[in-house]
Formats: structure tokens, C-alpha cells, sequence
């Protein structure tokens, strides 16, 4: 589904991302992991081209935008749409409601008409448990009910993979939950998923395969039960245990 | 004794509320025919060339930052008043002749374009970068993410400073009677040059702008009371 091959990015001097290939196969749920400022971050950014690589390949849904040469605007945009993001800070439009925010980019992207997109808008927002508060403004909402918002607002553009860019971290403890399991249950619908995440319980319970970053560079990858409890590399292990 | 002989004689108030009553008109009259539509006007025009410019200032392009950035500076950087001389009693010398009203609106709205572009483009860089980015992520282009999330967001913001730019056009307005155009203070210098009752006369001028001053800044309460419902005031975007 998504394959990532000589990924390179530098801000500056500085290489965040070094030569980077990677794998997802359809369905799957990949949780990155490694930290503050290793590229995990920059990594699901060039996804959906809100870094522009350097260098490199990626393709997704057999769509492909190759980095080495020059790529147009309309390339991008057309890419962007096979990816949904969810922000750490949500994002949400605050001049829009909360069936607004969903239904904004089915009407102006995608041309579909008011009154599909309102439906579509309130099963989304019922399916993440927002049935009754649609009629919000993002102000009116907790954290939780904004990062469910705007998972459903990824979602309305019927993407082919969710990113995840530490979707919990900005969140109160007991709101965490809510979010999660709306995660949950996206990967049990066979959803593919790249997230990137300090939750390492939601990472055991539910990615396919975890992936440690550090230094720009992918040091290991595996199932979480081998990452968790049988770290090969000296790095993972490091990280791993100040987790503890 | 002398003050009183000539302000409060009962015969000088006969003759100031004769003048009151008569003037009033005429200057209502340049009120609705020149001040209001030349500052509604100009401020439409203005506020269009301001959001090109903005956007010319936040641009990628060296040469639309640079033709916007000058425009800017030469239109703050000189006198309403030498500018409006320029376009109408300037411009004649190498045949090009506009009349009175369309010399103002062609000043004023530079003018205002000059001024408002600054208010944009600070409302336009006040919205977080993570709003570009979620609407980019939902697969808008540019110019969507520009009118369907930034530019609402930044009208918000610039409601009150624009507000303030509307009201000073207002009363800048009244330089226009320098170029002929017959607006309420070119009334007031033509009635007082007829009857000298400067004092009197051009404090109902005065009193006339207040009015129309006093009326736009209680819609400008109303605006911003509708723009706030769905603008939380304590935020809750990093």
C-alpha cells in the first residue's frame, strides 16, 4: 500500500531523515516510535507531502511522486488525497461546526453536493461518538471530541491510509481513551494506519509492527511483542527503557 | 459684557438658528451624496487592491513582493493631500483630465489599498500554520485554503482594525473638498464664506461626521459580536 524508497530530508544543515525505505502492506497498522526530534515526525510528513522530500520516492495505492525530479502543485494535491492526517493539535477550522469541518472538504475539494456531504458528515461524526454534537464549534468541544472530529474529518475524503501524527499528545489523560479507541476500531475495519505515538500500550494492543526511529534513520522494525520485549539494537533498548 | 453682546443677544441666536436650519440641508445633502458613498466606495475598492497586496507581500515571488512593497512606501510615505493634488490637478498638465469625484475615489482608494494591506497581511500571518496545514492535508490547493479557511478567519481578526481604517477614511474624506469635490465640507467653507460664521458652521460639519462616526462604530460593535459566536475566547488552536 505505501512503499518509501532513498527518502531523504534536511531542514537546513541539519539531516532529519537519512535515506529512509519502508514497506506497508495494505490493512496493516505501523506504529512509529523513537525520540523528540528523531524524524518520526517528518517522517509521516512527506506521506502526504507536508515536507517536501529532498530525494526519494513514495508511492501509495500505486500512485507515485518521485522527489528526484521536479513534482507540480496538481501532483501533490491529487497525492494529499490519499492520505488522511490527524494533528497533534488538531487543526480543527474554528469558523466551521463540527459537521462543517467534515463536510468543508467534500464540498470544496470534491465537488459533492450539500446535502451528500451532510450525510455523510453525520455518519461520520455518529461513528465517532458525536452524534450529538455536530452542531458544535471546535471552542464548544473537548480535546477528545476535536481529535474525533477531525479523524472523521480525514476520513470523509475516503483516504487510502490515516496518518497519525501523535494524535494523544496534547491530550488529558482520561481523554486519551476516547481517541484511541476510536483508533481501535478503524484498524479492525482494516484500515491502513502509520502513527506515530509515545502510547506504547495502544502500540502493543494494536500495530502490526513497530518501527523505532533515531537520528533520521530507521534503527529497527518488528512486532511489537519482539520490539517490546527483545530489543536488538543498543538504541531501542535505550529508549525503551526510559520509558519504563 | 462683550462676549455676551455677541453670542447670546437675542437677535445672534434668531440669525444662528435661521443659519442652523438653513445649512443643515446642504450639508446632509454632501453627507449623502459625496461623504458616505465616496468612503463606501473607496473602502471597497481599497479593501480588494489591500488583499492582492497582502497577498503580493506574503508571496513567493520577488517581483510581486517588490511591486507591493513599493506601492506600500511611496502611498504611506507622501500626504493624502499631495497625492489628491497629483491625480487632479497634476495629471491635467500631461492631458489626462478626471473630474472632481472619481480623482477622490481614485486617491482614497490607493490610499486605503496602502494601509489595509498591512492590517491583512499581519490577520492573514496570524492564523496558525497548522490551519494551511489541515486544509492542505484535506486536499485543498492554495487559493482554497486561502478562501474557504484563512481569509475567514483573518476577516475576525481585522474587523476591529479595518473598522478604525473605515472611520478615519470617514473623516479623511473632507479633503476632497480640495479638489471640488462638493461634500459636506465644502459646504461648510461655502455657506461660512457667505455668512462668516466660521465657528458656527463648521462645528456642524463637525457634528455631522460625528454622527456618521458614531453610527459606523456601533455596527462595528455588531459585526464583531456576530464574527465572535464561533471564534472561542480562549482559543484552544496551537
Amino acid at each position: 500500500m505505501i512503499s518509501i524508497q532513498g527518502l531523504k530530508k534536511s531542514f537546513g544543515p541539519l539531516e532529519v531523515i537519512k535515506n529512509a525505505d519502508l514497506n506497508i502492506e495494505q490493512g496493516k497498522v505501523v506504529v512509529i516510535i523513537g525520540p523528540s526530534g528523531s524524524g518520526k515526525s517528518t517522517l509521516l510528513r512527506c506521506l502526504n507531502v507536508l515536507e517536501t522530500p529532498d530525494s526519494g520516492m513514495i508511492s501509495i495505492d500505486g500512485q507515485q511522486l518521485d522527489f528526484n525530479q521536479r513534482v507540480s502543485k496538481k501532483a501533490v494535491g491529487a497525492f494529499r488525497q490519499l492520505t488522511g492526517m490527524v494533528f497533534q493539535s488538531y487543526n480543527l477550522f474554528p469558523h466551521l461546526t463540527a459537521k462543517g469541518n467534515v463536510t468543508e472538504g467534500l464540498t470544496t475539494v470534491k465537488g459533492v453536493s450539500k446535502k451528500d456531504a451532510d450525510e455523510i458528515a453525520e455518519r461520520l461524526l455518529a461513528k465517532v461518538g458525536l452524534a450529538d454534537h455536530m452542531d458544535k464549534y471546535p471552542h464548544q468541544l473537548s480535546g477528545g471530541q476535536e481529535q474525533r472530529v477531525a479523524i472523521a474529518r480525514a476520513l470523509a475524503m475516503d483516504p487510502k491510509v490515516m496518518l497519525f501524527d501523535e494524535p494523544t499528545s496534547a491530550l488529558d489523560p482520561e481523554l486519551v481513551i476516547e481517541v484511541l479507541r476510536v483508533m481501535k476500531d478503524l484498524a479492525q475495519e482494516g484500515m491502513t494506519m502509520a502513527v506515530v505515538t509515545h502510547e506504547m500500550r495502544f502500540a502493543q494492543e494494536v500495530a502490526d509492527e513497530v518501527i523505532f526511529i533515531d537520528g533520521g534513520v530507521i534503527v529497527e522494525r518488528g512486532a511489537p511483542a519482539q520490539i517490546f520485549t527483545n530489543p536488538q539494537h543498543e538504541r531501542t533498548k535505550k529508549f525503551l527503557s526510559l520509558l519504563q | 459684557m462683550y462676549l455676551n453682546s455677541v453670542f447670546l443677544s437675542p437677535d445672534r441666536i434668531q440669525r444662528l438658528q435661521e443659519i442652523a436650519s438653513t445649512s443643515i440641508g446642504p450639508l446632509i445633502e454632501g453627507a449623502i451624496k459625496f461623504t458616505i458613498p465616496l468612503a463606501l466606495i473607496t473602502f471597497i475598492i481599497g479593501l480588494v487592491i489591500a488583499i492582492f497586496t497582502a497577498l503580493a507581500r506574503i508571496s513567493s515571488s520577488k517581483v510581486l513582493r517588490g511591486i507591493a512593497r513599493i506601492y506600500v512606501s511611496i502611498i504611506r510615505g507622501t500626504p493624502l493631500l499631495v497625492q489628491l493634488f497629483i491625480i487632479f490637478y497634476g495629471l491635467p498638465t500631461m492631458g489626462i483630465v478626471i473630474d472632481p469625484f472619481p480623482s477622490a475615489v481614485i486617491g482614497f482608494s490607493l490610499n486605503v489599498g496602502a494601509y489595509a494591506s498591512e492590517i491583512i497581511r499581519a490577520a492573514i500571518l496570524s492564523i496558525p500554520k497548522g490551519q494551511w496545514e489541515a486544509a492542505y492535508s484535506i486536499g485543498m490547493n492554495y487559493s482554497q485554503a486561502l478562501r474557504r479557511i484563512v481569509l475567514p478567519q483573518a476577516a475576525r481578526v481585522s474587523v476591529p482594525p479595518l473598522s478604525n481604517s473605515f472611520i478615519g477614511l470617514v473623516k479623511d474624506t473632507s479633503l476632497a473638498a480640495t479638489i471640488l469635490v462638493a461634500e459636506t465640507f465644502r459646504r461648510a467653507q461655502e455657506i461660512a464664506s457667505m455668512n462668516y460664521e466660521f465657528l458656527f458652521v463648521y462645528s456642524m460639519a463637525a457634528l455631522v461626521y460625528w454622527v456618521i462616526s458614531f453610527i459606523l462604530s456601533i455596527i462595528q460593535g455588531r459585526i464583531e459580536v456576530r464574527l465572535d459566536r464561533f471564534v472561542g475566547k480562549s482559543g484552544g488552536l496551537s
